[in-house]
């Protein structure tokens, strides 16, 4: 039998073990986002099928509007229907991974007074739940390439490091919002906001070539913006072309949120109990 | 192995609570400009704290849930943690279990901990028990390959079998119940931390449960379990701890930490006479009752070898049917000890004020303390009057010994009396 740990709790000691303890704890990651999955189902008629209808009737809408209607014009060669679609899908991911983290330590309030487990897994697996999501919409991208015959380029390849930049949105952003609604159950109505606001600031609807010159620097502040003009350089290859300084700052304020997000997060971790 | 596993010194847990200062408004009107007041100063600086009229001068209050808690726990210990509503004991395994911060103090833990702070937890209702089985013994701690490997085990300890595939909001609160202790008994930890959750359920699940318990006692892990019931407490652990208002008032063998809690919770010393109080406007019937020793004094200390006098005074009405009086002597335990009546007398009594007295011949009770209940009532129709605890006495000291060493504070029963014993003289031959 391995030697037992010996384990200190005092007031305001910083847990050397908690990292080790995320990994004793991993397979409570799958366990909860399995859960919210399951949850969302049960007792519906046509389950899963829901989770491929609603991106692709916002497809459809989207392109309809904007595209047909609103006249936006697309990116390089690609029909819009795909430029929208490579924006929208992290941007769905990003909007449905906020809401659900922000929300998701009030709401698994019941485990965090009467159990321990390391709290990070919490909002952690709503963002993989919303992860889930994102890669059944995946499927649907692929099947409008396949409709529309068209190839992407070597780009794509690059893909999953996007998909990692736009995780990292959402889980420093959304540990943020998490930590901040346990305390000022404000943030229950901010943060709908947000995410509306922000789909008017993010290229989805409109590609991020129509923001002129002087206002560049300003929008890439928006840390979605990297990440959703990533998406587009990679899937539509072409002549799509990245702004790189709006870029870089797009992506240096993710890694600041997730950095801040971590260590705000743990810093007030041991008093969810006594607060939530 | 004797180790210490837990190591607990001067902890304290704090918590800060706030007073509202009420006014009292006398117009709906004043209510509401008040009210609207107030929207506009939030409005105007949203963080800038405005205490309003009615929450003017708030005050706080340091309120600690516990103080200066220190104790030790060895490895095998089964623990009792005792103590009344409120004194702190619910924290006390919130903070062990790393659920909660202390705000000063130092633990020491040596081992993995499992904590049942209350049954079911995680388990959601849309899930079915196969599932709810799984994310519950993963928020227990559970990998899925262990779940996997007891989980025929589990649905037999729940017997639970042909419900599994239904969602668990189907279930009755029993079935619900039974499969969360389940999943939680088949934990393996070295460090078992159980609150209250016997109180729910039928007694065939609560002596699952304990019986559970028992058997990792009997595999040598620490348990420690907070009851409010006394039997079990005494028969499943061996080392109790009693918390009164944040503070240790006794830690030790389970018998004497078990009289001092009872001794906590009596509010008056033995009381020889219980008079009736005359405000009462409802119309009374017993008067008076009072102990008496063999001289008729007044006495509310006895030796088993002293007769135990109570007098008794009732107002009879001027019915036909005549007012019985009975009485029972419970111990501290509350077990009932014995009931008697004025029965046979009963053509005695007169309309008017009645003096009954009763005499309980020695040797009879055992060393302890004891109460007395009275009621009367008419025989077979219905009670009239229930006074209970109206007197207390105890039995400071027992006429027989023939017992040898014991156990500090063991319990020998109520009942003290002589027993004759013989030699019946037995072969020497094997």
């Amino acid at each position: 039998m391995p030697e037992p740990q010996k384990l200190i709790i005092e007031a305001g000691r910083t847990e050397r073990h908690y990292w080790a303890d995320l990994w004793r704890y991993r397979e409570l990651f799958y366990f909860l986002a399995w859960r919210d999955i399951l949850v969302r189902y049960k007792q519906t008629a046509i389950g899963v099928v829901w989770a491929m209808l609603r991106p692709l009737l916002t497809m459809v809408v989207f392109t309809v509007i904007f595209g047909k209607l609103g006249k936006f014009p697309s990116e390089g060669i690609a029909p819009y229907a795909i430029m929208v679609f490579a924006a929208m899908l992290p941007w769905q991911f990003f909007a449905n991974a906020l809401s659900e983290a922000s929300n998701s330590l009030v709401g698994n309030a019941n485990l965090i007074s009467k159990v321990y487990f390391p709290r990070l897994i919490i909002p952690s697996s709503a963002v993989i739940t919303s992860f889930v999501d994102f890669l059944i919409s995946g499927v649907i991208l692929i099947g409008l390439m396949l409709w529309y015959q068209f190839a992407p380029g070597w780009r794509i390849l690059t893909l999953p490091l996007f998909i990692a930049i736009a995780f990292a949105a959402a889980m420093g952003i959304g540990l943020w919002l998490t930590a901040l609604n346990v305390k000022y159950r404000d943030f229950r109505y901010i943060v709908p906001f947000i995410v509306q606001f922000g789909l008017y600031i993010s290229p989805v609807g409109f590609s991020s070539s129509v923001v002129p010159e002087k206002w560049r620097l300003f929008y890439s502040l928006n840390p979605m913006v990297g990440v959703i003009d990533g998406f587009r350089w990679a899937i539509l290859g072409g002549d799509v072309r990245i702004f790189w300084p709006g870029f870089l700052i797009s992506n240096g304020l993710v890694l600041l949120f997730l950095v801040t997000g971590i260590w705000y997060f743990r810093k007030t971790e041991k008093t969810f109990a006594d607060v939530i | 192995m004797s180790d210490v596993v837990i190591k607990v010194e001067n902890l304290s847990k704090k918590y800060i609570l706030s007073h509202q200062r009420q006014e009292k408004y006398t117009a709906l009107r004043d209510v509401m400009a008040n009210g609207v007041k107030n929207i506009g100063k939030k409005l105007l600086s949203p963080f800038k704290s405005h205490p309003s009229s009615i929450n003017a001068h708030p005050s706080t209050e340091d309120f600690y849930a516990l103080k200066d808690v220190s104790f030790e726990i060895k490895q095998g210990d089964r623990v009792g943690i005792i103590g009344r509503n409120g004194a702190g004991k619910s924290t006390l395994l919130k903070i062990l279990s790393r659920i909660t911060e202390p705000t000063s103090g130092k633990i020491e833990i040596t081992g993995r901990v499992a904590s049942l702070l209350e049954v079911g937890t995680g388990f959601h209702p849309e899930l079915t028990g196969r599932e709810n089985i799984f994310l519950n013994g993963a928020i227990l701690g559970m990998g899925k390959a262990e779940i996997k490997r007891k989980f025929d085990e589990i649905v037999a300890f729940a017997e639970v079998e042909k419900f599994l595939d239904t969602p668990v909001k189907r279930y009755s609160s029993g079935m619900y119940v039974r499969l969360a202790f389940a999943v939680a008994a088949h934990l393996e930890p070295d460090i078992l931390i159980v609150d209250e959750v016997l109180a729910v359920g039928d007694t065939q699940f609560q002596k699952k449960c304990l019986g559970k318990m028992e058997e990792v006692g009997k595999e040598g892990r620490t348990i420690l379990f907070v009851s409010h019931n006394m039997d079990a407490i005494r028969s499943h652990c061996d080392i109790g701890l009693l918390i009164d208002r944040g503070g240790v008032k006794s830690v030790g063998e389970v018998g004497a930490v078990l009289e001092k809690y009872l001794d906590l919770s009596i509010v008056n010393s033995n009381s020889t006479t219980w008079i009736r109080n005359q405000e009462d406007d409802k119309v009374s019937i017993l008067q008076e009752v009072t102990l008496l020793d063999e001289n008729s004094i007044e006495c509310s200390s006895f030796k088993n070898s002293d007769d135990i006098t109570l007098e008794f005074s009732y107002r009879q009405p001027s019915y036909d049917v005549k007012y019985r009086l009975v009485f029972t002597i419970l111990d501290a335990y509350e077990r009932l000890i014995l009931t008697s009546s004025n029965y046979d007398l009963i053509s005695d009594v007169q309309p008017g004020n009645n003096k009954f007295i009763a005499k309980i011949s020695s040797p009879l009770l055992a060393m302890g303390k004891y109460y007395v209940n009275v009621r009367i009532d008419v025989p077979n129709l219905k009670k009239i009057e229930v006074i209970n605890k109206c007197v207390s006495f105890d039995i400071y000291e027992n006429a027989y010994h023939q017992m040898g060493i014991l156990g500090v504070n063991e319990d020998l029963g109520c009942v003290h009396v002589q027993v004759n014993w013989k030699v019946n003289t037995i072969t020497s031959e094997v």
